[in-house]
């Protein structure tokens, strides 16, 4: 599972590799131990989520907004490896908190984009996660009660933030809903099964301060294929970020 | 409503609450009447920032926005009011963050109306006097501190404000930046804000955000930041 340690794990691997490494639709290149992140294709087109999210939610949401996060992570982690090089530990510091936010943002979209699905197809029927909707039902008695209380989470974040499913590291592997602020991405070893964003520039241009109608629709393209993949541990996506 | 709303009889309204309140302007410029928040009119139409800031922009800020913040004031209030009642502080107590969040977004949409104003009037333009001297002395210069206040803005992860405040145990002015709904606390006085929230561009700006901080300057009311400093 995509996780920010990934980001920090290559800080570690001062090599002098120099690697392209393609994996699925994205990828990142490894210059003298610094990858540099790109931009993942969106594994539908832009309105193909409609009539739920609009296309040009979804080409700003993902051309500008996103690209955002990769720039300013680069550039963060550019600083960084210099800060690293010069021995410079203050310097290391003052740019955590820029890795975290954008290094989230593009950790947290990443996941986002594939854990939706265009409108109407197969991956959009909970059918699609027969374990994962069994163990929903069994901690919060029905899917429906899982559905309230999922949109009664994403309804009372205050500010910009996320909302998530997440099968917990200990506790037996439950599932918890559970909420990220800004784009600070799901650490310690719990694995995000879905997320929904809730930032304003997820729903602005078509809902405006409507944002109870977003919560409604959003359920009409969750990718239950994808949820099911990463609930039970056959996801690949760790190493595609 | 369109976006270039004329209020009709804002002295009658006006008059009316002030007639209904018992506890007046118990907060700044936030207003209420019998003890509830009310949200208080525009002292402008919502065109009236127009090409700066979109008459819808303005209008869904304002009539749905602050008024959600409004309610959930009032709503906060009555359930610490009813938790007091029955002598449970635990409940009260867990009240706090969103008395906190919608209580900020009361107070904060209340001074940011005010410190704004249509650029064919008292909108834009530069400081003068007292005010103009003290950015001065603390900044270095108007245009140190307008570069000063964008690179906040721009800097804010997530929703948020930006303040010129005044600190009042120092004496002297700087910009401070709250996420979310936080309302300028503590020795901090308020002088002038600019929303960062993305419903405060989104609808004009998109995900520009850098061009929406440039346009703001041109609705800055100087009057009333320069009043709320000989005050503070």
């Amino acid at each position: 599972m995509v996780n920010i340690s990934n980001l920090w794990h290559y800080l570690a691997l001062q090599s002098p590799l120099h690697s392209t490494t393609l994996s699925g639709d994205s990828f990142n290149i490894t210059t003298m131990g610094l990858t540099t992140y790109t931009l993942p294709a969106l594994p539908y087109a832009y309105d193909a989520l409609e009539p739920h999210i609009s296309a040009q939610i979804m080409e700003l949401h993902h051309s500008k907004h996103h690209q955002a996060y990769v720039t300013n992570l680069n550039k963060a982690l550019e600083s960084h490896a210099a800060a690293l090089a010069a021995n410079d530990v203050a310097a290391q510091i003052a740019l955590q908190q820029a890795i975290k936010f954008n290094g989230g943002g593009h950790i947290n979209h990443s996941l986002f984009w594939k854990n939706l699905a265009p409108t109407g197809s197969e991956e959009t029927r909970p059918d699609a996660a027969k374990e994962l909707v069994a163990a929903i039902e069994k901690t919060w008695g029905s899917f429906d009660s899982f559905k309230k209380a999922f949109s009664a989470t994403l309804l009372s974040l205050q500010g910009s933030g996320w909302g998530w499913l997440v099968k917990e590291a200990g506790n037996g592997g439950g599932l918890r809903i559970v909420t990220t602020k800004d784009q600070d991405p799901v650490v310690g070893g719990d694995v995000p099964i879905f997320g929904v964003d809730m930032w304003e520039h997820a729903y602005y241009l078509q809902y405006l301060n409507g944002k109870a109608a977003y919560v409604e629709n959003i359920w009409n393209v969750i990718n239950w294929e994808t949820a099911e993949a990463r609930f039970s541990g056959r996801s690949d996506e760790k190493t595609e970020l | 409503m369109s976006s270039t709303l004329l209020r009709s009889a804002p002295a009658l309204r006006g008059a009316l609450r002030a007639s209904g309140a018992i506890k007046p302007a118990a907060m700044g410029s936030m207003s209420f009447v019998r003890g509830k928040a009310t949200l208080p009119d525009m002292p402008y139409d919502y065109g009236a920032l127009e090409p700066y800031i979109s008459g819808k922009i303005m209008e869904l800020h304002h009539k749905k926005h602050h008024q959600t913040y409004v309610n959930g004031l009032n709503s906060a209030l009555e359930t610490i009011e009813e938790a007091k009642s029955k002598g449970d502080f635990t409940k009260a107590a867990s009240i706090a963050p969103l008395l906190n969040f919608h209580g900020g977004g009361h107070i904060n949409h209340s001074l940011f109306w005010e410190n704004l104003a249509p650029a064919s009037r008292e909108g834009g333009g530069e400081p003068d006097g007292a005010l103009k001297k003290a950015i001065d002395s603390d900044f270095g210069s108007f245009d140190t501190f307008r570069k000063q206040m964008n690179t906040a803005l721009a800097g804010i992860q997530g929703s948020g404000w930006a303040w010129l405040v005044k600190d009042k145990s120092a004496g002297t002015l700087g910009l401070v930046t709250r996420a979310n709904q936080d309302p300028v606390s503590g020795p901090y006085v308020p002088l002038m804000g600019i929303d960062a929230w993305e419903h405060a561009y989104y609808l004009q700006y998109e995900n520009r955000k850098a061009e929406y901080f440039e346009a703001i300057w041109n609705v800055i009311n100087w009057k009333t930041v320069a009043a709320r400093f000989e005050k503070a």
